[in-house]
């Protein structure tokens, strides 16, 4: 019997951090507690933050749950997750640097060079070019998991365009709004910095070419995608424009936004459309969404993108398993935060012991994400474990495993009562000049008992994440 | 030999467009046997765009025309001095890791008569001898045939057809190349096109392919020819297709059908 670490129970005592939520939840009614859940609800669906579920058909509206009881850190357990993950932050734009440079973590023999250059990540078109500041990514989500009072697990890094860091500024919103004492009672770190650090961040990384104040904008691919209602949402907050593919164009040396008063020059561009998709002229040529000439703007030094183009190469999940070698690589430190142990199925002695053990384990596509098509063995049956089999023999190239995680557990509101459900978190690493960290993320709790999959596209719902002052 | 280039593509549309943008790879390659006398590359109305080199070692120029127009040319013209370097690609700065070239694109993917044909050289040490056989088998598998196939014929298709044009040839080249674990890659280029090849219509806008050799490097291979690339050869830019290392890549802003003519001469100087 697996035992699983309670945030806030251990050994039957309270453990510090929580100690006043526990006033808070004694002294509140059933009914109370109901009201106040239909309450966020209304506030959620007012501003309208919705996600929809892919895959899933039926109400693209819908809401992600989000549960009241808020998840705790205190000011020490955030100070060490913090320094850890900036580490993990800097290693990784160390290497992409490097593969699109020398490559020299390869040619030193400290990752295999097959994983880095036949990867379908890895963009040819930027090789030898050098963003600025030299920062592929500048928004690195890191995803974690803890498995004891100072047991933490990093699970992936996302080094693309993570998405949620909404869900963690209207999570706060609105355990503001409605529970003000709680917040005079603690000391809780803000979080509502983050789209100035978001700003601030961008503009540090505009082009060579830029010698004024920089004009940035976020690039959607429209309202159609999951999360368009973060894209306007961080535009809103950022005070930048919001545009789609056919708002930009390229003349002559830069890329302009059409504007009411004539062609604006854009210098930094914060996309949420994938490599594929954004020039036309250099990747798929049926890109709708992109800009045509964009790339050669960019590698000419008259645009900076954001994240920039080929960053995917370092979260691919085959890729993971070397980052605490890029942590010892490039800074000479020993990593902070541990990595799972990862099993790749690309290797003959890995694969054998992963279809040996599939009833334990857990088994995940290398390019997948948001828990699609993966495994988790202990909570399948024996014809889902079967059918996955047959998968991975198939292409195991395809396929890591890690072992199933004592995902910790905190408090949260359910039908009978309060219940410890699983959480993992997302906190969301800037780095331009500097690299920052604002004190919180975004919680993602399952909601059904039992459950270790955290992923709002397989029903798992939110928490505010709050981190005390000193 | 000296070469002399004289290039244009000539985009006409029925209804004005709101403007163009490409991206040319219209340079001759930096390299050990070809050097640049005069080169010039015009855009009707262009306005240069960002240029630079790429990891490839391609010289890369954008363009963006404003509109409305509903003409635009693209001139390019040149006089390039060649030295035969039996195939071999020498003296040209790039970064790209030989190993991107082992990626597969939908008109260069493998399919089971693609692979029978790589496998004939499976457990082969001498990659170069390697690589000549691979290009042989190709030029016999694929007739020279204009106008029997299209851009978009895929390396599998040509094979099936058994004709085709340079391009597939090149396609099938890489397919059955990367099939046979070398990297390999699509160069785009003009020919200096005498007696026979004039006389089965061979084209001087010509692509080839190079493959990597371990100790020797990028070896260019044309089985179009039956040959490996020499002084007749102007070599631009490479790719993982045709797509990928196409001179000139482009788009235009609007709903004007597009009419495109071009036409391509290359001669050598009496010396």
């Amino acid at each position: 019997m697996t035992t699983y670490f309670n945030e806030m129970y251990d050994s039957g005592k309270v453990r510090p951090p929580y100690a006043r939520l526990e006033d808070w939840t004694r002294s509140m009614p059933a009914e109370l507690r109901e009201m106040k859940q239909a309450e966020a609800e209304a506030l959620f669906r007012r501003i309208g933050i919705t996600f929809a579920v892919y895959g899933e058909g039926g109400d693209p509206d819908r809401l992600i749950p989000f549960d009241m009881f808020p998840r705790v850190f205190t000011s020490g357990e955030w100070a060490r997750l913090e320094r850890g993950i900036k580490q993990r932050a800097r290693a990784l734009n160390a290497f992409l640097v490097d593969v699109y440079g020398r490559g020299e973590i390869v040619r030193a023999g400290r990752i295999p060079g097959r994983l880095v250059y036949r990867n379908a990540a890895y963009e040819k078109a930027v090789v030898g070019f050098v963003p600025s500041k030299g920062v592929y990514s500048h928004v690195v989500g890191i995803d974690l998991v803890r498995t004891g009072a100072d047991e933490f697990f990093v699970l992936e890094d996302n080094c693309r365009t993570p998405s949620g860091v909404s869900y963690m500024l209207e999570n706060r919103e609105i355990m503001m709004r409605m529970f003000p004492d709680l917040f005079r009672g603690n000391r809780i770190e803000p979080v509502d910095s983050y789209p100035e650090k978001l700003r601030r961040t961008l503009a540090s990384v505009a082009p060579t070419k830029c010698e004024r104040d920089p004009t940035i904008v976020i690039l959607t691919p429209g309202h159609f995608n999951s999360a368009y209602y973060e894209h306007s949402f961080l535009a809103d907050l950022m005070g930048v424009e919001l545009v789609e593919g056919a708002d930009l164009f390229v003349e002559g040396e830069y890329v302009f936004m059409r504007t009411t008063e004539g062609p604006k020059r854009v210098d930094v561009i914060y996309r949420r459309v994938d490599d594929d998709y954004i020039d036309p002229l250099c990747f798929r040529p049926d890109s709708m969404l992109g800009i045509p000439g964009l790339m050669d703007v960019y590698r000419s030094g008259g645009v900076s993108i954001c994240s920039a183009p080929g960053a995917g190469v370092a979260d691919d999940k085959a890729v993971y398993t070397y980052v605490p070698e890029m942590i010892r690589f490039y800074l000479g430190e020993e990593p902070l935060l541990k990595n799972v142990p990862t099993w790749q199925c690309s290797k003959t002695d890995d694969c054998k012991y992963v279809l040996e053990n599939l009833h334990e384990l857990v088994v995940k596509e290398v390019h997948g994400s948001g828990g699609y098509g993966m495994l988790v063995g202990p909570k399948s049956t024996k014809a889902e474990i079967e059918a996955y089999r047959a998968r991975v023999e198939a292409d195991p190239g395809n396929y890591i495993a890690q072992p199933t995680l004592a995902l910790s557990t905190t408090p949260t509101f359910v039908d009978e009562g309060i219940a410890p459900r699983h959480v993992d978190l997302r906190p969301y690493c800037l780095v331009g000049e500097r690299v920052e960290l604002v004190p919180g993320g975004l919680t993602r709790v399952a909601l059904t008992e039992g459950s270790l999959v955290v992923n709002s596209s397989q029903g798992g719902g939110v928490k505010d994440t709050w981190v005390l002052a000193e | 030999m000296i070469l002399t280039v004289d290039h244009v593509t000539l985009y006409r549309y029925d209804r004005p467009v709101r403007g163009l943008v490409q991206s040319h790879r219209l340079m001759p390659s930096t390299c050990t046997g070809q050097r640049v006398l005069n080169w010039a590359v015009t855009v009707t109305d262009g306005l240069a765009g960002g240029a630079f080199r790429d990891g490839a070692g391609d010289w890369i120029q954008g363009w963006s025309v404003p509109g409305p127009v509903s003409e635009v040319a693209v001139t390019v013209r040149g006089t390039v001095e060649t030295t035969d370097q039996a195939g071999v690609l020498r003296g040209h700065r790039e970064l790209t890791p030989p190993d991107c070239y082992l990626q597969s694109t939908p008109s260069t993917r493998s399919d089971l008569a693609l692979a029978e044909l790589a496998a004939t050289v499976a457990g082969h040490d001498d990659v170069l001898d390697a690589a000549h056989r691979l290009s042989g088998l190709v030029s016999e598998a694929i007739v020279y045939t204009p106008g029997a196939t299209a851009a978009t014929t895929t390396a599998s298709e040509a094979l099936a057809l058994g004709k085709g044009v340079c391009q597939d040839h090149s396609h099938a080249l890489l397919a059955v190349a990367r099939q046979a674990g070398l990297p390999a890659r699509y160069v785009s280029g003009y020919l200096l096109v005498e007696g026979d090849g004039a006389a089965e219509g061979q084209e001087a806008a010509h692509a080839w392919a190079e493959i990597w050799v371990r100790g020797l490097g990028w070896v260019g291979f044309d089985p179009a020819n039956r040959c490996c690339p020499d002084d007749r050869y102007i070599r631009l830019g490479s790719g993982l297709d045709a797509q990928d290392a196409a001179p000139i890549r482009g788009t235009a802003r609007g709903t004007g059908f597009e009419k495109l003519d071009v036409t391509v001469a290359v001669q050598a100087v009496q010396q």
